[in-house]
């Protein structure tokens, strides 16, 4: 039985897209079977930042809509031959998309995969509501900003009362927070909201930091997920975050300013 | 101004409805009844001013008690209400009060908890609709205690909205909205630990957070009303 992750926050922009495909190249590479779901229709941007939208056939409303197997339509990802990509559609919109539709497929995922990482669209209407109403687990992720931490504690809201665990009474929906684009220097300087701030806002088990880093924008041009860059600071937060999310209990990084060298604050950047 | 077709009539007839505050007579005795009403009138003048005000006689009709009807409209009068009529009474009693000049009315439905007119507002503590929510609650969501008190043991996020018809204890940062007494009882309360509030609110009279003083703010206090203002007094 699959394990299925939405990974949402309400706010645009604050990086869904860069964690789910970071993520779930991070699972694939553990060994576990997994698959990404762009459930941004209209909007797909996941295909560009896995760096397979030259192969892209079929899509995730064809299949809803029975005009592709999900075989025809998931894409094998040329680095790792265990993480498989399902592309958005690009044409359609979110009407397509359909609570009956998306559970059927999920299902027929979870036979074969042992992941399944659902990036989420930003708001809270239907492409929203929908990538997550099946989730197990659930990565809230909040950029350290007033605006980015009140949109994800609506989000946090709608997780507890709108999805399938919450509508039949189960378990709840297993919450993380990962905290994007993180600077200690601002933080220091009292321009930025600190981890303690916004876990004090929030109350949510903290999965991770992701410092700010050049390293994000150059793996979504060349179309290949942050963590594939292993030298970088983005890179080494995601692959710390994977291991965390898998039951290892490993210290937080890029929390705290780096205390350069001469050789590095004459170099460095 | 009057066109080439102005209607031939100069008014209509018509069926309506309006809702009007009741005054529910416990007892006969014209003189505490006026002196009751006083007392009760200043404790919220706005709402008495010029208020138009039915009388309700259904506690007496079982005892067919006389009621001296001009003594009673000269009270309510006095304190500024407008006595439009009466209902429920005996037959005997309907007809004393036509002869004052109250008309009669018959009520369309009994309204149990009307504020602060029918009943002394009271503060129910633990009620049986009371709730008790110990998860943080939401930015967006709204929580409703309905006939009782509400206790949160868990924050409370800016842009949530949490409401009773009682009191409401927040055991925890409070930063979104809260309302007590939502029905109109004026003698309820609101507590918590750290006040960071958008709004608060006690049977209607509000405050929002910007006129909160910074000496309160983040402080554990109650919120009560005294004399229809609001006031908040650290713990």
């Amino acid at each position: 039985m699959a394990r299925i992750i939405v990974v949402t926050s309400g706010k645009g922009g604050v990086g869904k897209t860069t964690t789910s495909a970071a993520i779930s190249m991070g699972l694939a590479l553990k060994g576990h079977r997994t698959a990404v779901i762009d459930f941004d229709v209209g909007l797909r941007n996941l295909d560009l930042i896995m760096g397979c939208e030259r192969r892209v056939v079929y899509d995730f409303v064809n299949v809803i809509n029975g005009e592709a197997t999900l075989n025809q339509a998931l894409i094998k990802d040329k680095r790792c031959e265990k993480l498989f990509i399902l592309p958005a559609s690009q044409t359609r919109d979110k009407d397509s998309l359909t609570v009956e539709g998306v559970g059927k497929v999920l299902k027929d995922l979870a036979k074969d995969f042992d992941y399944i990482v659902c990036d989420s669209p930003a708001g809270i209407e239907r492409g929203a509501t929908l990538a997550m109403y099946y989730a197990d687990d659930a990565i809230v992720v909040t950029n350290p900003e007033v605006s980015s931490v009140r949109d994800s504690d609506r989000m946090l809201g709608i997780l507890a009362s709108k999805s399938r665990r919450a509508e039949q009474g189960e378990e709840p929906i297993k919450e993380y927070l990962l905290l994007t684009r993180y600077s200690p220097v601002r933080v220091r300087l009292g321009e930025m909201l600190s981890v303690e701030d916004v876990q004090e806002i929030l109350s949510l088990h903290l999965l991770g930091v992701i410092p700010e880093s050049k390293a994000v924008l150059n793996a979504s041009n060349s179309g290949a997920p942050v963590i594939l860059d292993e030298k970088s600071d983005a890179g080494q937060a995601y692959a710390d975050v994977v291991r965390r999310y898998l039951g290892e209990d490993v210290t937080h990084r890029f929390i705290d300013e780096e205390k350069k060298s001469l050789l590095g604050r004459l170099f460095g950047g | 101004m009057h066109s080439e077709s102005a209607p031939p009539h100069a008014f209509e007839i018509k069926s309506g409805s309006v809702h009007l505050p009741i005054l529910k007579l416990l007892s006969h005795d014209a003189g505490w009844i006026a002196a009751q009403l006083k007392d009760k009138v200043r404790q919220a003048p706005d709402f008495f001013r010029q208020a138009p005000m039915a009388v309700d006689l259904h506690d007496l009709a079982q005892s067919d008690a006389d009621v001296d009807f001009r003594a009673l409209v000269q009270a309510m009068r006095g304190c500024g209400l407008v006595p439009v009529g009466v209902c429920g009474g005996t037959e005997r009693q309907l007809q004393a009060a036509r002869e004052v000049g109250l008309s009669l009315l018959s009520l369309a439905r009994h309204e149990v908890a009307a504020p602060p007119v029918a009943k002394p507002a009271e503060v129910k503590p633990e009620g049986a609709g009371s709730k008790l929510i110990d998860q943080p609650i939401r930015s967006g969501q709204r929580i409703y205690a309905s006939a009782g008190d509400l206790v949160v043991l868990a924050p409370v996020s800016a842009g949530a909205e949490i409401m009773a018809d009682g009191n409401i204890h927040v055991y925890g940062v409070l930063r979104g909205r809260a309302l007590a007494g939502v029905q109109g009882n004026l003698s309820c309360r609101i507590f918590c630990h750290d006040l960071q509030a958008e709004l608060v609110a006690i049977g209607g009279h509000y405050k929002v957070s910007e006129n909160i003083d910074d000496s309160v703010r983040g402080k554990p206090v109650q919120i009560y009303l005294k004399d229809n203002a609001l006031i908040i007094e650290k713990i």
